[in-house]
């Protein structure tokens, strides 16, 4: 059983509550922090080798130090709520259940930046979550954890929480600070980062719930506790969010470095593969990063067992390898459709394409139709190798990572099941209506 | 709502709105556009006309095209009337491998409407939506601020039910709670 740092409370009754939170330890952490430097905080931060748990993977404490300080300009934490990278529902997990643990781990990472106000922009479909996070809020306004004075210490800190409105671009850090400026989605050109010109201007930092709330434990065990737990530079432990076709979805905290194999299959985690089938492929950290085929997810190429960390889940480059990314684990068993399930993907991004750079607004779109083509029957061989042309000239060309985002899951899918595209567009007379995807319980064969 | 009845938040809502305003630093009022858009949607029957758009625009001091670029952009604000209930169906990978595709089909069946069209009655809306971050409760519907999860067909059947005997006025993702 590994540890559990952030979901060891998760199912205490009434853990919502500020009461129930603090009869569990809640806010203590806080209440140390207050009685050190902000550089010792950040100094424990880099310590603990906490990587950005959104999906980007950079270490949170070096962002933190990035941040400018000029004289008399107000500074910003944003935490990045906007959770809506396909497989991924972790962030949405934890303020649900554990809203204060995010308040206090905001409190802390505010007091070490020196920001006076900072923001949670979480996504406009979560409302319900939203009230309870603004419960929560009010809660510790009440306590004073929030508000003048904060444990005596002299610092002054507002939260607030504000809410999108449908649009995965906001996930990216600038789109996101531009939606909080009231402004469409379009992320910025970089440099100037954030940490320099950010939120109106002021130097800001932006960081994904998992990260701010992470940063609780790391201040009340120590940085270099923390990086004791997990595998080499994969320090700490990490919310997987898993779903598809498991015996058990949900969100578990792994300690870093476990092998994906007990991931999948024990019943700790994920259960195994429902049905009794077999396990095809697997998106192993959110719809963006490259699919791998049964033996190359359990296995490193040379064999060897691939471990859930940022290191050997892309240990062989994008050639037998993947990303950790967000978390969002997505299990296929041996009857999905590969292109059918890409087709879902590249629409999705199509969908979510914020239309500034011509490679990622034209591409998807191009990309979409071709894979529904493909799927119709009317397909050639030549479409596959069009199909790659167009992601590999959307990768890198764009000025944020939604154009890598959609160009990966068309590449890594023909890298590792061409054979695949080549059975639907050479022999089209044996395509499945239904492409092999999982029926809802109880469905009349009218609709099957 | 009619045509001539005026534009105009309940007081309510737009204390609400005051407040909201005064989360951001003075002059940078823009901020509030998206939640004040909610509960604009919510409080003008579930979906932003241009003269609400207009409203809007004059609460924040803003022009009306900073209004429109922005209410046109987020997929959450209707630009068209909609049903009392807008159903949002996942649509994305890890609910179409639970079989979202069923659920579309059984709802179009079910309701006699496509995809991002209104029942004759006025009741119901259907719209599909990307991920919408309930992927280990997969197939899943959103009605309003309502995550409906796990679902099966018979469920699907209880909701609509259940909306057809309890909803009478429109309802929207902002709650009427704080925002």
């Amino acid at each position: 059983m590994g540890r559990k740092l952030l979901t060891e409370n998760i199912n205490v009754p009434g853990i919502q509550s500020l009461s129930v939170y603090r009869h569990q330890g809640g806010y203590e952490t806080l209440k140390k922090a207050v009685g050190m430097t902000s550089e010792a905080i950040v100094e424990e931060v880099k310590k603990s080798g906490l990587r950005g748990r959104g999906g980007a993977g950079f270490p949170t404490g070096l962002k933190w130090s990035f941040l400018a300080k000029p004289e008399g300009v107000p500074r910003h934490l944003v935490c990045n709520a906007d959770e809506s990278e396909p497989g991924t529902f972790k962030d949405r997990y934890m303020m649900e259940r554990i809203p204060h643990l995010l308040i206090e781990g905001m409190i802390i990472g505010s007091f070490a930046l020196g920001a006076n106000s900072s923001y949670i922009y979480i996504r406009g479909e979560m409302m319900y979550v939203l009230h309870i996070l603004q419960r929560a809020i009010d809660e510790a306004y009440e306590a004073g954890f929030l508000g003048k004075n904060i444990l005596g210490s002299g610092f002054d800190f507002d939260l607030y929480v504000h809410c999108g409105a449908g649009a995965y671009i906001c996930g990216e850090e600038t789109a996101l600070i531009e939606s909080l400026e009231g402004k469409r989605g379009n992320p910025r050109i970089k440099p100037p980062f954030p940490a320099i010109k950010g939120l109106w201007e002021r130097p800001t930092v932006v960081n994904n719930v998992e990260s701010i709330m992470a940063v609780v434990p790391i201040i009340k065990m120590g940085g270099d506790e923390y990086a004791k737990i997990g595998i080499g530079k994969s320090t700490g432990t990490k919310l997987i969010s898993a779903c598809g076709h498991i015996n058990k979805p949900g969100v578990y905290e792994i300690e870093m470095g476990i092998p994906v194999e007990e991931f999948i299959y024990s019943d700790e985690y994920c259960g195994g593969i429902r049905n009794g089938k077999e396990l095809k492929a697997v998106v192993a950290g959110g719809s963006s990063v490259p699919v791998l085929p049964k033996s190359l997810i359990l296995n490193l190429a040379n064999g060897e067992p691939r471990l859930m960390s940022y290191e050997s889940l892309s240990e062989g480059g994008f050639a037998t390898g993947t990303m950790l990314g967000s978390g969002g684990f997505i299990v296929m068993d041996e009857d999905t459709s590969i292109v059918k399930n890409l087709w879902t993907f590249t629409r999705f991004y199509h969908h979510e394409s914020c239309g500034q750079c011509s490679p990622c607004r034209e591409g998807t779109g191009w990309m979409e139709k071709l894979l529904h083509k493909i799927l119709d029957g009317h397909g050639a061989l030549s479409d596959v190798d069009l199909l790659w042309e167009i992601q590999s000239k959307i990768e890198g060309k764009t000025i944020c990572p939604l154009g890598d985002a959609a160009a990966w899951p068309v590449a890594s899918a023909i890298r590792h099941f061409r054979h695949e595209f080549e059975e639907y567009v050479t022999n089209p007379q044996n395509i499945k209506k239904d492409h092999h995807y999982y029926r809802v319980n109880n469905i009349s064969p009218e609709f099957a | 709502m009619s045509a001539d009845k005026e534009i105009k938040f309940s007081d309510d809502a737009y204390a609400l709105v005051q407040k909201i305003i005064k989360r951001y630093p003075e002059g940078k009022q823009k901020s509030a556009l998206i939640p004040v858009l909610h509960i604009a949607q919510a409080e003008f029957s579930g979906w932003l006309s241009a003269p609400v758009m207009d409203y809007v625009a004059s609460l924040l001091s803003i022009a009306s095209i900073e209004v429109y670029e922005v209410a046109s952009f987020y997929t959450m604000f209707n630009l068209k009337p909609v049903g009392k209930c807008v159903i949002e169906v996942c649509r994305t990978g890890p609910c179409w491998l639970m079989g979202a595709e069923d659920l579309v089909k059984y709802l179009e069946k079910k309701l006699n409407i496509k995809d991002g069209e209104t029942t004759a009655d006025g009741m119901f809306t259907l719209k599909t939506a990307e991920c919408l971050a309930s992927c280990g409760t997969a197939p899943m519907m959103q009605i309003g601020e309502t995550y409906h999860e796990s679902l099966t067909l018979n469920k699907v059947d209880q909701i609509l039910d259940d909306c057809r005997a309890t909803v009478t006025e429109p309802i929207s993702h902002w709650s009427k709670k704080e925002i």
